[in-house]
């Protein structure tokens, strides 16, 4: 045991690196039932940062240092891989995982670092004055569930009255996350909600595909993730479940979810918050990096779906980070100056364009009230070979999850004892 | 040579019968108490705190009593992590109903909570044993999950299902939540686990621990000499569960912070435990705290080497470990199927005769 406390020690010791980077931690997970997510997410991340060190010598002329730390998804490990590489100057962490970012969010907010969860994560961290270091912008579960509300709205005339809805989830936060916004669009459009929880990891959804059989409701929205994404779409193609009425919110319509049901699987839609397609920066990322052999993974996941959202989470950490750079005029920022930039960062097209990924995401602006950009999100079909986008970006119902969030960060204050920042009226 | 007897006079039962009845040992173990109690709290740093020792010592709390159960009554549990989520639920409950109450009252309460519970679940032994119970309390390990999941009075009606611990002091001093200092909530478990391992320690050598490990050895013939099988099982099921609850409240209150019942608290966490008792060994205190002790560091240990040191692909690295603890469980189970304790007690015994080995 002392043998491998100084083993321990020893390491602890070496890994403790010298500062003047600027250090972005990656929390992956490359092992587990999610890591068929996990991988392409992270090697996105990853390679793109490791473009702009490439072809850039960094940010702002500063090299970026990637750490990579598994949590294999798990709570536990995500908190060790947290307290591992927060002394070591990390500016923003993405823990990629609803479970992890709910431990994250007091400990990172005492700790002053600031926490980007992209599209996942605490929805109601939408509200600045309370979550001072929480980000989730371009979208959250709330614009994601008032979204698919829209479009069903519109392919139905307008009105889903008499409609029944079954929302099919991850039995976890992440998966309960849309329920509350659901509930009040339900209440509002006259449609019937009812839902059906999958137990992580989800490989067994024998019982919730048969009261789907046997309900045969109008729409069924999944809110999966890993494993459970390919077992669902596989269930529905098996009950013969008419694949255009049920929908994966954005971590359900990724290329290995389809893949394995490859044709069958024509018509299953899911929304995304970023675009797809080829883009200007891919034909980088293979010359700057994967042809010089310093990819994260084996290279093949460009360009997917979740290679291209995690490389759009690392460029809008980059973004932050020039905006941080430009506001307190140095380059090796801080996270505390991580945080201003974040709060400060505005996405326009002409800056997408110029970075090689023509809209990718939607146009938006943090503020210090407003953490959560547009919510904005686009459909995507899968077509049994690619996934085809739909639509353009769609907005959600801010009436709808705009109290929502209000009155679920003012519970969140009153139990964290948190006192409201006030922000300058917008 | 080491662990020399000569000159160590025993004139009273009392000082026969000490735990420690080496000199050598027992100054061992003052010393070792004086460095976690007197030493570490003033260097420990929050990584040394989250990472390795605060789950250290958490942990060692469940694999007592697990061991008391599995290790000195006999009865094999995989519910333990159903257990442990009795101990949060109930600590969260009573934290956020009444906010005035200490973090100690509450820690028991939830102890004594999960030890109702586990005597609920205990009742099935007195007609089945091993296999057979094994299965009722994964029954146990899977209701009580499903409880938590499914009632949304035990998450307070929250919309994520999650249940996150409030900022609590002691004397002053922040305990839980995000702005509790590292030796504060070091020093707050390492009570526990102190006053906890001190009684577990009495009770197994004492009338009781002799009814339970006679109940393990032969439950018939135990019968026979005047053991009563109902007050054995149902009460080692009682301490037990009162064990691994607090040590499920701590897990959550001091050391995770905010928890979601089926991630913190599944089937894995009742593995992760029965196998710190097959690694540490059964029947054995010292066994919980070595195998507790492994099983926290072991995952870092590696981390640390393999990826931070020989610079592995962290997913690699995460393979190996896997491929790791099962080699050692097999390991274990074939060759020494006492553990860690025995290997540690037969090292004893070695420098106890040394350098005459015969």
């Amino acid at each position: 045991m002392k043998k491998l406390l100084t083993t321990v020690a020893a390491g602890a010791m070496l890994a403790t690196p010298a500062f003047a980077d600027l250090m972005f931690p990656d929390l992956s997970y490359r092992t587990g039932p999610f890591a068929a997510g996990g991988i392409p997410f992270s090697d996105g991340y990853q390679d793109y940062f490791t473009l702009l060190n490439q072809r850039d010598g960094g940010i702002g002329g500063v090299p970026v240092r990637v750490v990579e730390c598994e949590t294999a998804y798990n709570t536990e490990r995500g908190v060790e891989c947290y307290e591992a590489t927060k002394g070591d100057g990390a500016l923003v962490y993405q823990p990629l995982s609803t479970g992890i970012t709910y431990q994250l969010i007091p400990r990172a907010t005492a700790d002053g670092i600031p926490l980007h969860t992209m599209g996942y994560g605490r929805t109601s961290a939408v509200n600045g004055e309370i979550f001072s270091h929480v980000f989730n912008y371009p979208a959250n579960y709330w614009d994601a569930a008032s979204v698919m509300i829209n479009v069903l709205l519109e392919e139905n005339g307008g009105s889903l009255e008499g409609k029944t809805i079954t929302l099919l989830y991850h039995n976890s936060a992440y998966g309960r996350e849309p329920i509350r916004t659901l509930e009040t669009l339900a209440a509002q459009h006259g449609f019937t909600l009812t839902q059906i929880a999958v137990d992580s990891p989800g490989q067994e959804q024998g019982n919730q595909w048969l009261q789907i059989r046997r309900e045969r409701p109008d729409y069924v929205l999944f809110w999966g993730w890993g494993v459970m994404n390919q077992v669902a779409i596989q269930e529905a193609i098996n009950i013969r479940y008419p694949l255009e009425n049920f929908i994966g919110n954005w971590w359900a319509g990724a290329d290995h979810d389809v893949a394995s049901a490859g044709e069958a699987a024509a018509g299953y839609r899911a929304l995304n918050m970023n675009r797809l397609g080829d883009m200007p920066v891919f034909a980088e990322i293979q010359q700057h990096v994967i042809d010089a052999g310093l990819a994260a993974g084996d290279g093949t996941n460009l360009g997917s779906v979740l290679y291209t959202r995690g490389m759009y989470a690392a460029m809008l950490a980059a973004e932050a980070a020039r905006t941080a750079q430009e506001i307190h005029g140095v380059g090796d920022i801080t996270p505390a100056m991580m945080r201003d930039g974040m709060e400060a960062l505005v996405m326009t097209n002409a800056r997408m364009e110029e970075l090689g990924m023509p809209g990718v995401g939607p146009e938006f602006a943090v503020s210090c009230a407003d953490h959560g950009g547009t919510g904005q999100a686009i459909m995507t079909q899968w077509n049994g070979t690619e996934w085809v986008t739909l639509t353009d970006f769609i907005s959600p119902d801010d009436s709808v999850t705009g109290p929502l969030v209000l009155e679920d960060s003012a519970a969140y204050a009153a139990e964290a004892g948190i006192e409201a920042r006030t922000c300058p009226a917008s | 040579m080491f662990y020399r007897e000569a000159g160590d006079f025993k004139t009273s039962y009392t000082a026969d019968n000490q735990t420690f009845p080496i000199r050598f040992d027992r100054y061992r173990y003052y010393i070792v108490l004086a460095i976690g109690a007197g030493i570490i709290p003033f260097v420990i740093t929050d990584y040394w705190a989250s990472a390795i020792l605060i789950p250290f010592v958490i942990y060692a709390i469940a694999a007592i009593g697990l061991n008391i159960l599995t290790g000195y009554c006999g009865q094999v549990s995989l519910g333990t992590g159903g257990f442990m989520a009795v101990g949060a639920y109930t600590s969260y409950k009573l934290m956020t109903a009444f906010p005035g109450l200490d973090m100690i009252t509450i820690t028991l309460l939830s102890g004594a909570m999960t030890a109702m519970v586990g005597l609920a679940f205990g009742l099935p032994s007195l007609r089945i044993k091993g296999f057979y119970l094994a299965v009722a309390t994964l029954a146990a390990q899977f209701f009580l999950v499903w409880v938590f999941n499914k009632v949304p009075w035990f998450y307070n009606y929250s919309a994520s299902g999650q249940i996150n611990a409030p900022e609590r002091l002691i004397l002053g001093q922040a305990v839980t939540g995000p702005n509790a200092e590292a030796w504060a909530k070091y020093l707050f478990c390492l009570l526990f686990l102190f006053v906890l391992a001190w009684v577990a320690r009495n009770l197994t050598r004492g009338a009781m621990g002799r009814q339970w490990m006679a109940i393990r050895d032969m439950d018939i013939a135990a019968e026979i000499i005047g053991v009563n099988p109902l007050k054995a099982k149902l009460s080692a099921f009682a301490v037990s569960s009162f064990y691994v609850g607090i040590s499920g409240a701590l897990l959550f209150t001091v050391y995770l912070g905010a928890v979601e019942v089926g991630e913190a608290y599944g089937i894995q966490k009742s593995f992760l435990v029965l196998f710190m008792i097959i690694i540490g060994g059964l029947g054995s205190i010292f066994g919980s705290f070595a195998g507790a002790a492994f099983m926290v560091l072991l995952p870092v240990a590696l981390k640390v080497l393999l990826v931070d040191t020989m610079g592995w692909d962290t997913a690699l690295a995460t393979h190996f470990q896997f491929v790791i603890v099962g080699f050692l469980i097999m390991f274990f189970l074939i060759v020494e199927p006492h553990g860690l304790a025995r290997l540690w007690a037969l090292m004893k015994e070695k420098l106890r005769l040394w350098p005459f080995p015969h």
